[in-house]
């Protein structure tokens, strides 16, 4: 390849956003007829660089060149216009519309100002064969086909723009093994006819593959580019997940308390192939007074999924949980947390703060939330409690009435944490409590976690920082395409132990 | 692909609220099944029901509701609404008395409503657009700024007394053997048939159904959203000034009360035929439809003398609820599995 | 003093006290109150008077509104109180007596709380927008009415009746004391409890309040029966003060003035924070509007032309998110917002 110019050239990019440096000086290059695939783990800067290249966002520094010229998009539209085209995991047409006009929607062919619907349906099916998809009816209902094939219904769109440049973000995640395998076989056609792929998946037994050369990105910053064939597994995934430089000055301080065997302890809560469809399947594991679980695998792996059962935010169709002795099926958080449950979600926004509220109602809210509106904890108490915490985990601003949505991710999170501590849980259920906070909180947050397990509380960790997982956890259990695949003492073993079993076994 | 390589069970797929295939005819159909069961219901039960009149009587006692339904299935396609529409009509019917009476040529008067009405809608969507404020509150106030206008030009009725509203109010085109329709009849399907063409036959009519299947969608698609969502209510607008003067040739005059609610019918109608309330879903023909079964409840509650008028009402709330319930029935089945 | 610009009830505060001063500009005996019969008489007193139907509707859609929802069927809700109450009267044997007045006041609220655990009924357990939801009562709920009244303006004459919406205790007008008690309640009970914060946490991010082990359900539900039970006493307030029942025009376009009030009120229709003050205020600047017109000599009607203008220029204030976005619209308002405390 080395010959050829490069269709996407992209020099020094960097982005930030307030409080964030999403992308740090990455260079990126794109050729024609090749597979590219864009790793790194989440919050590694994948989908903001992808935002850069079509128009979404606009960078704060650096140069991107398409097919020799200096560009930048204001819009997506613009980039569909240069022929970059992208295909977004949650696919981007109207459901509500047949698939003919999915791929010519907005350049319909006309005749006397009226849609000219033969010849919509002749460029459809034409631009279907040519992606062997002429089993698909042009004027069936988009919505009446599966994922898979609105997603290459999005391809079709695409090419039928001509486009040079083809984006794919995530295209395989809720396909089946005959559906990506028909993917893959639209992308080497695409391939084969010049088209520049770029293929995010954090699947990567289907990077390897599909894809010819590999970008990887971590933390925002580029770890380097690599040809497929020439960087094993091991190799790869080392890369993605790393080991957080900052992070290791205070891994000395924060030394272990590990404590593989805790099976003298009385046992809290057991899993036993617990499951749900299309979610995650054979969680089998047990949880002891104050130990640490963690949880291990890849993103998309089914880390989320397994947290959202045991605390009722899903329900579990399969296998069986017990809690403290007795079975129990959690049909909602109000009932795994009436069990001594607690769960802090990884979506901090999304799915913990309540942004407009003061930090003292949102410190109590899941106490208030168990005694019901009609009792409501006392003025007095709410001010010694924020006062408390605020105190215990060192939260700034120390004002109670400052609203939490003005504070820091670091802070927000501790106001989350502190939520739950109020309740005084018995199992404390963690995805990503580190994530996207400053190194500072980040320590203290682990320090927290294992000084909780030590007074006896038992704690799930879940983190995509293996390393971090390997430092707070009495065991771990390790993940896999949605299923779990191995429980291991955390006793002398090693990230590459780990990353061995996420490999698995034909590494 | 290796043996070992275990693929991924798929994930939740994203909840579609989306009616699949056939089934988008569905609810439509079901509408046009609930009238044939109405009329044939009204055959059995009352002599003379029976007959072509009574079926073209429901054209010519709602020609301003087939319009008004019609402007409506535009807005409600892209998921949108509008509430302004009853006031505007009465605002239309008091401009056109008012300046008919002042001594006005009735053609110069026509094109003067029909411009306003569709800039006044033409605001409301600019007002929704640029300033990003839900359609609801702006339609609103659109609402209750037509109405006071009313009242700003006369308090009281106005009665119109020119020639040409006149002979369109008495006019009678024959058709087969006894059977007549009003030239209002006319106009109103020349609207429908209008309203059909563009929304299935223009870039701009298919727009309308994308912003509805999904506004974020068809931005990145690169069509034409903004100009669209403002031009919907600007068609709403027009289709109401229509709908004003059509009521004017049915009522011959002017007055501040009138078409009170009249939103409420137009929105019933729409969803009763088939159009769904989230956007994206729904026929003019299916609107059309929704205003017969509408007017068809009037006419059994004429023909049953027990009846009083206010069962209509009842009827239309009652009706639009086991629709509203069935959308939510087809939507929740179509979780693709 | 900045503090005080920004705090969210100065604007609507200001523009109240501008509009009386306004009508003070044309009637020099606008703001006196004077005394005639032990009743207290004026123009203010005619505002809080006329004003207490809309107030009562707007406390219970301010709830409505900050659990991010809406309830359009409080207009007809109003109608179905006043003629339950009302037909009860009419028809019973001692048309006149107290208890007979109690009774139908009786009927009317449950009939308020019956039709509010409807509405609530399919927004939190069906799952209809409230918009939609609500839409069904609207449309169906005057026919009902008139249902009730069998299409007939029903006037009744029972003193203890008509005291509730033109009767006078110490010296005041019973509505403005059963609003003023309907306030204070509403305060209490939102502010005393913690009902009102878990209201606000639904409408914030209903997500995240599940996940905190919230009964979104059930504190939705309660809103609209709150909504319901206001709507039934402005309905018997209404009635009342006409000593009749017109299932056509009473309360009509009340839950239009009482979304109006709550917007103006700075409680943003998106849901969340709300304040039963501003709320107050706004109904307040509402009907001082009214009265405004009708004192700069306006056709009263015109009074509707003036509540758009409100309207439009409540909401342009309220959207100058709008206008931030347009100047930096490159940066999608999804992403992390400015942290303002470094940690």
């Amino acid at each position: 390849m080395g010959g050829t110019a490069p269709v996407v050239d992209m020099q020094g990019i960097s982005i930030a956003f307030p409080g964030v440096r999403a992308l740090d000086g990455v260079d990126f290059r794109l050729f024609p007829g090749e597979v590219h695939a864009l790793l790194g783990e989440n919050g590694a800067g994948k989908s903001t660089l992808i935002k850069a290249l079509t128009g979404v966002y606009a960078i704060d520094d650096g140069t991107i060149t398409v097919l020799g010229a200096r560009t930048s998009f204001g819009t997506p539209a613009e980039a569909q216009a240069s022929g970059i085209s992208t295909v977004y995991q949650e696919v981007n047409l109207c459901p509500n519309l047949s698939v003919e006009e999915n791929i010519l929607l907005g350049r319909e062919p006309r005749r006397r100002g009226a849609i000219h619907w033969r010849e919509v349906r002749r460029k459809a099916e034409e631009v279907l064969d040519q992606l062997q998809l002429g089993h698909i009816d042009p004027r069936s209902v988009l919505s009446s086909h599966s994922i898979a094939i609105q997603q290459l219904v999005a391809i079709a769109r695409a090419m039928q723009i001509e486009a040079r440049v083809l984006i794919l973000d995530e295209p395989t995640s809720s396909l089946d093994a005959d559906e990506v395998q028909q993917l893959f076989s639209v992308i080497r056609t695409l391939r084969d006819r010049g088209v520049a792929i770029l293929f995010v998946s954090h699947f990567l037994e289907q990077v390897y593959e599909v894809s010819d050369r590999m970008t990887v990105l971590r933390n925002g910053r580029l770890v380097g580019e690599y040809l497929t064939a020439e960087l094993p597994r091991m190799g790869l995934i080392s890369k993605m997940i790393g080991k957080e430089l900052d992070a290791l000055a205070e891994l000395e301080e924060a030394e272990s308390r590990r404590q593989p065997d805790r099976t003298d302890q009385t046992l809290f809560l057991q899993a036993e192939g617990l499951g749900r469809k299309g979610s995650v399947q054979e969680v089998t594991f047990t949880v002891h007074d104050g130990e640490i679980l963690g949880l291990a695998g890849l993103l998309g792996s089914g880390r989320t999924e397994t947290a959202r059962l045991l605390f009722g935010a899903d329900r579990a169709d399969q296998g069986q949980l017990t809690i403290r002795g007795t079975s129990r099926a959690l049909r909602s958080p109000r009932s795994a947390i009436d069990r001594g449950i607690a769960f802090s979600s990884e979506n901090r926004k999304e799915e913990g703060l309540i942004g407009d509220l003061s930090v003292r109602d949102n410190l109590i809210l899941a106490l208030q939330a168990g005694k019901g509106w009609w009792r409501r904890v006392p003025r007095a108490t709410q001010d010694e409690l924020a006062d408390r915490y605020i105190k215990a985990l060192d939260i700034r601003p120390s004002g109670k009435d400052t609203l939490i949505r003005d504070l820091s991710g670091g802070n927000q999170q501790k106001v989350l944490l502190a939520r739950w501590l109020i309740t005084d849980p018995r199992l404390l259920i963690l995805d990503e409590p580190t994530r996207g906070i400053d190194i500072g909180a980040k320590t203290q947050i682990q320090k927290l976690i294992s000084s909780l397990a030590a007074d006896g509380m038992s704690v799930i960790f879940i983190s995509a920082e293996l390393e971090e997982v390997l430092r707070i956890s009495d065991r771990i259990a390790v993940l896999k395409d949605r299923r779990m695949v191995a429980d291991i003492p955390n006793d002398n073993i090693t990230m590459e132990d780990v990353m061995t079993v996420i490999a698995g076994t034909n590494a | 692909m290796s043996v070992l390589t275990r693929t991924p069970a798929p994930l939740d797929r994203p909840r579609m609220t989306r009616l699949r295939g056939k089934a988008r005819y569905a609810p439509t159909l079901a509408t046009m099944g609930l009238f044939l069961a109405m009329f044939a219901a009204g055959a059995v039960m009352y002599p003379g029901f029976l007959s072509g009149q009574v079926f073209l009587n429901l054209l010519i006692d709602n020609t301003f509701l087939i319009v008004l339904a019609v402007g409506m299935t535009f807005v409600i396609l892209t998921g949108g609404i509008d509430l302004s529409v009853g006031s505007v009509v009465a605002l239309s019917m008091m401009i056109a008395a008012a300046l008919l009476q002042a001594g006005w040529n009735p053609a110069a008067v026509i094109a003067l409503v029909l411009l306003t009405g569709a800039t006044f809608g033409l605001l409301m969507g600019l007002v929704i657009q640029v300033f990003e404020i839900q359609p609801f509150i702006v339609t609103l106030a659109g609402l209750f700024l037509a109405r006071g206008l009313c009242y700003v030009i006369s308090v009281d009725s106005i009665t119109v007394t020119d020639p040409f509203f006149t002979s369109m109010a008495q006019a009678r085109i024959p058709l087969v053997g006894t059977l007549f329709v009003s030239p209002g009849v006319v106009i109103a399907l020349v609207v429908v048939a209008v309203a059909f063409y563009v929304l299935h036959q223009t870039r701009f009519g298919r727009t309308v159904y994308a912003i509805g299947g999904g506004e974020s969608s068809a931005l990145l698609m690169g069509l034409a959203v903004p100009r669209t969502k403002v031009l919907v209510y600007g068609i709403s607008g027009l289709c109401s000034s229509i709908a004003g003067i059509l009521f004017s040739f049915y009522s011959l005059s002017g007055y501040s009360l009138a078409a009170t609610g009249l939103e409420l019918d137009a929105i019933a109608a729409v969803v009763v035929g088939g159009t769904l309330l989230t956007g994206g879903y729904g026929y003019v023909l299916g609107s059309l439809t929704g205003v017969l079964v509408l007017g068809i409840v009037q006419t059994f509650i004429s023909y049953e003398g027990t009846l009083s008028s206010w069962w209509t009402r009842i009827v239309i709330g009652a009706l639009l609820l086991v629709f509203i319930l069935l959308q939510k029935l087809f939507t929740r089945k179509v979780r693709l599995t | 003093m900045s503090a005080l610009l920004r705090h969210r009830l100065t604007w609507p505060v200001l523009a109240l006290v501008l509009l009386l001063l306004l009508n003070q500009l044309f009637r020099a005996d606008f703001l006196s109150v004077r005394v005639q019969d032990g009743h207290l008489y004026g123009s203010l007193i005619d505002i809080l008077r006329n004003g207490a139907p809309t107030i009562l509707i707007a406390l219970g859609m301010t709830l409505v509104i900050a659990s991010r929802g809406i309830d359009l069927s409080v207009g007809a809700v109003a109608a179905i109180a006043g003629a339950v109450s009302c037909m009860y009267i009419y028809s019973s044997p001692e048309p006149a007596s107290l208890q007979t007045a109690a009774t139908g006041v009786a009927i009317a609220v449950v009939a308020g709380l019956a039709l509010g655990a409807w509405n609530g009924f399919l927004v939190s357990v069906i799952g209809i927008q409230p918009i939609i939801a609500t839409l069904v009562l609207m449309t169906a709920g005057r026919g009902l009415a008139q249902l009730v009244t069998d299409g007939q303006i029903i006037s009744v004459s029972n003193d203890s009746y008509q005291a509730i919406g033109a009767g006078y205790f110490l010296g005041l007008p019973i509505s403005i004391l059963i609003a003023a008690a309907a306030f204070g309640i509403t305060g209490l009970l939102t502010r005393r409890t913690a009902l009102g914060t878990l209201i606000e946490s639904v409408g914030i991010n209903p997500v995240a309040s599940r996940l905190s082990g919230l009964d979104a359900r059930t504190i939705t539900w309660t809103v609209y029966v709150f909504s319901g039970l206001c709507a039934a006493v402005a309905g018997l307030m209404i009635s009342s003060n006409v000593t009749a029942a017109d299932a056509n025009n009473a309360g009509l376009y009340i839950e239009m003035d009482a979304i109006l009030a709550v917007v103006i009120g700075g409680t943003s229709l998106a849901g969340g924070r709300y304040s039963l003050v501003g709320t107050l205020v706004g109904a307040l600047i509402i009907q001082t509007l009214t009265t405004t017109v009708y004192t700069l000599g306006v056709p009263p009607e015109a009074t509707l032309v003036f509540k758009a203008l409100v309207v439009i220029i409540v909401c342009l204030l309220q959207s100058s998110r709008a206008r931030t976005l347009l100047s930096r619209r490159r940066r999608p308002v999804t992403e992390p917002s400015r942290p303002k405390v470094a940690a």
